[in-house]
């Protein structure tokens, strides 16, 4: 990894002018009177706060859109053709925490690095530039030091640490070394290091949220049949919030829109949540997970278990985005210690 | 042309009025682009909006309002005899929609407070689904234009047609929409039925419930939470009861 220190006020000379640009915008104040932040398209960089502490949202629509055409269809004669768009406009993500581009590089397992990739995610990820940086403080009930998601080494094309008056900046792409050379860099001094091991230091301290999730996906086995469940599962209202804002939830449905004329017909991905009633609905009318329990209970099995079995390592990046938005007060921290106290027990 | 290997219907369809303020049909004309392939899809035989005629040769009969009146059964009665397929459209007519909140009223003080020296033969206000079997029910008030279009094509082409089984929240977090509860208000999001694409969130307003129940909403955690965040019983009663689409749910 090739690392530089940039002057702040320089930085931001980097970007073109013609190329959009997603960050951290202030949209509103919650009724605990704390800034309520999200990722949008802005033109200014007055118009973005980079000491933000997290996002409503995820970035996940930007590479994963809530809604997309995958193909459309026209009729014409007694024949058809068939036309798919892939987004490849270059677009600059600036402003994406640690847990945010750690779940970028697991949709990349699931997307790009796999048997089957799928195109509409790998144009967007290609040709998104994704600038990161370091959190100041754990956001609230975060809890991605517990599943290795709060630090990055690759995934980006830059990444930030904030050291004072200059941005302490890993280089992870050509792409990015290329962008570099427009503006004024320098080198990293001893100095610079101590200083920037230093604030990771006090960053990785800092941490109130805890879990242990090494032996989760056994764990989980073990617990499949507990209370625990029935206990979270009468909260949940199946309303899929949860998996909306969460940085690597990636399911989804897919319906046909005909045209009025029936000359047309569109495909259209929409996501989709595993809490929603009809999740596990089969042709034929039959759900294998009609209660609100067993279908959030395979939420966590999806996140904590089986993507561990497929890829090693937990879906879940800690970001507590679900935690917050769940109006019923569910969350990952306080649903697994439960049931690592019921083990306890 | 065929499609799938399915040969088109040209339907007969017949739109009729009940109470309710005629803004759902208004819908069924709305958006040019596609007014004129509608129109050619099916053939109309009964549209006081569009036209003056009326024959009684149907095969869809599309039912707007709710029925307040003893005549209003009557004519519905006959519809149901007429029509293969009955549909429902909008709140009013799945629900009885704002004409409902007159049940809570005494009939007779009713009246006399809408048409003073003058009143009129009225009854409780009921869902067309309380007199007649329906077969197809599009709440909203008013209903969506989506749902209109891919209801033509279900008549038309036998394509499913079906609403999201699930609630608000899923298309208000589509829209990066922040969530109203989080800045102080109610919204009933959680327990109505999507497919509006939450327009009332978005633009700052809770949800109401115009689209009435999502599939299963989990009543008992949704007025939980309500109260927790300090909202009263009548507070949330006057929102579930606006539209009459949760009218049987016990708050307490
Ligand atoms: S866990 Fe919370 S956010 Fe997720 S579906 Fe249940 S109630 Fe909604
Ligand atoms: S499951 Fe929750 S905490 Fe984990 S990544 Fe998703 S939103 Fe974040
Ligand atoms: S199964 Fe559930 S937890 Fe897994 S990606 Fe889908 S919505 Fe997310
Ligand atoms: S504003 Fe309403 S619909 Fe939107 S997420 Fe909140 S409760 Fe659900
Ligand atoms: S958000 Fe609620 S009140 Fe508004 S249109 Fe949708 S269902 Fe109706």
């Amino acid at each position: 990894m090739l690392f530089k220190t940039i002057k702040k006020q320089d930085f931001f000379d980097v970007f073109l002018p013609d190329t959009q640009c997603i960050g951290p915008k202030k949209v509103g104040t919650n009724t605990n009177g704390k800034p309520i932040y999200q990722f949008l398209p802005f033109s200014s960089f007055d118009e973005i706060d980079l000491d933000y502490d997290t996002t409503e949202y995820s970035a996940k629509t930007y590479f994963l859109p809530y809604k997309e055409t995958l193909s459309s269809f026209s009729f014409k004669d007694n024949d058809w053709t068939q036309e798919i768009k892939y987004r490849t406009r270059p677009r600059v993500i600036i402003g994406l925490h640690p847990c945010d581009i750690n779940g970028l590089i697991k949709l990349d397992k699931v997307f790009e690095k796999t048997l089957f990739p799928n195109p509409y995610y790998i144009t967007r990820r290609q040709n998104t530039f994704v600038v990161g940086i370091d959190c100041k403080e754990p956001c609230d009930g975060g809890f991605c030091s517990s599943v290795g998601a709060n630090t990055v080494t690759h995934g980006f094309d830059l990444f930030l640490t904030d050291i004072g008056d200059r941005y302490f900046v890993k280089i992870g792409s050509d792409r990015a070394f290329n962008a570099l050379q427009k503006i004024k860099t320098s080198e990293i001094t001893k100095k610079d290091n101590e200083i920037y091991l230093q604030i990771r230091n006090k960053f990785e301290g800092s941490f109130e949220k805890t879990v242990h999730v090494e032996n989760l996906p056994n764990l989980l086995d073990i617990e499949f049949e507990s209370d625990v469940w029935r206990k979270w599962g009468e909260k949940c209202l199946s309303c899929g919030a949860c998996a909306m804002v969460c940085p690597t939830c990636y399911c989804y449905g897919v319906t046909e829109h005909i045209s009025m004329d029936f000359n047309k017909s569109d495909k259209i991905k929409q996501l989709y949540s595993c809490n929603l009633n009809d999740f596990a609905q089969v042709a034929g009318g039959h759900n294998f997970r009609p209660e609100p329990a067993t279908r959030l209970k395979y939420r966590y099995y999806h996140q904590h278990r089986g993507f561990v079995e497929s890829f090693g390592q937990p879906m879940c990046v800690g970001c507590n985005r679900c935690g917050r938005v769940c109006l019923a007060g569910i969350n990952p921290t306080d649903v697994i210690s439960d049931l690592q106290r019921e083990q306890k027990r | 042309m065929k499609y799938l290997g399915i040969e088109p219907q040209k339907p007969k369809i017949a739109v009729f009025d009940f109470t309710g303020c005629e803004g759902c049909q208004l819908q069924l004309l709305n958006k040019e682009e596609t007014l004129a392939d509608f129109l050619s899809a099916v053939e109309i035989v009964c549209f006081r909006e569009a036209s003056s005629l009326c024959s009684d040769d149907y095969d869809i009969a599309i039912v707007e309002g709710a029925v307040s009146r003893n005549d209003e059964v009557k004519r519905l009665e006959k519809i149901r005899e007429t029509a293969k397929v009955v549909v429902a459209l909008g709140s009013c007519a799945c629900f009885g929609g704002v004409n409902r909140l007159k049940n809570e009223f005494d009939l007779k003080a009713a009246n006399k407070e809408v048409y003073g020296k003058d009143p009129k033969e009225t009854i409780n206000v009921r869902p067309v689904k309380d007199i007649i079997p329906v077969d197809i029910e599009i709440p909203g008030c008013p209903v969506s234009k989506a749902e209109v279009e891919s209801l033509i094509c279900h008549v038309v082409w036998d394509s499913p047609f079906q609403l999201p089984v699930y609630p608000v929240c899923v298309e208000c977090k589509q829209r990066f929409t922040t969530c109203l509860f989080d800045i102080g208000q109610m919204c009933l999001g959680p327990i109505t039925r999507a497919g509006c694409n939450a327009p009332c969130p978005a633009g700052g307003i809770g949800c109401w419930g115009c689209r009435g129940p999502a599939v299963e909403p989990n009543y008992k955690s949704f007025f939980a939470i309500v109260k927790e965040k300090g909202f009263s019983d009548i507070e949330l009663k006057e929102r579930l009861n606006f539209f009459g689409a949760f009218g049987e749910v016990n708050v307490s």
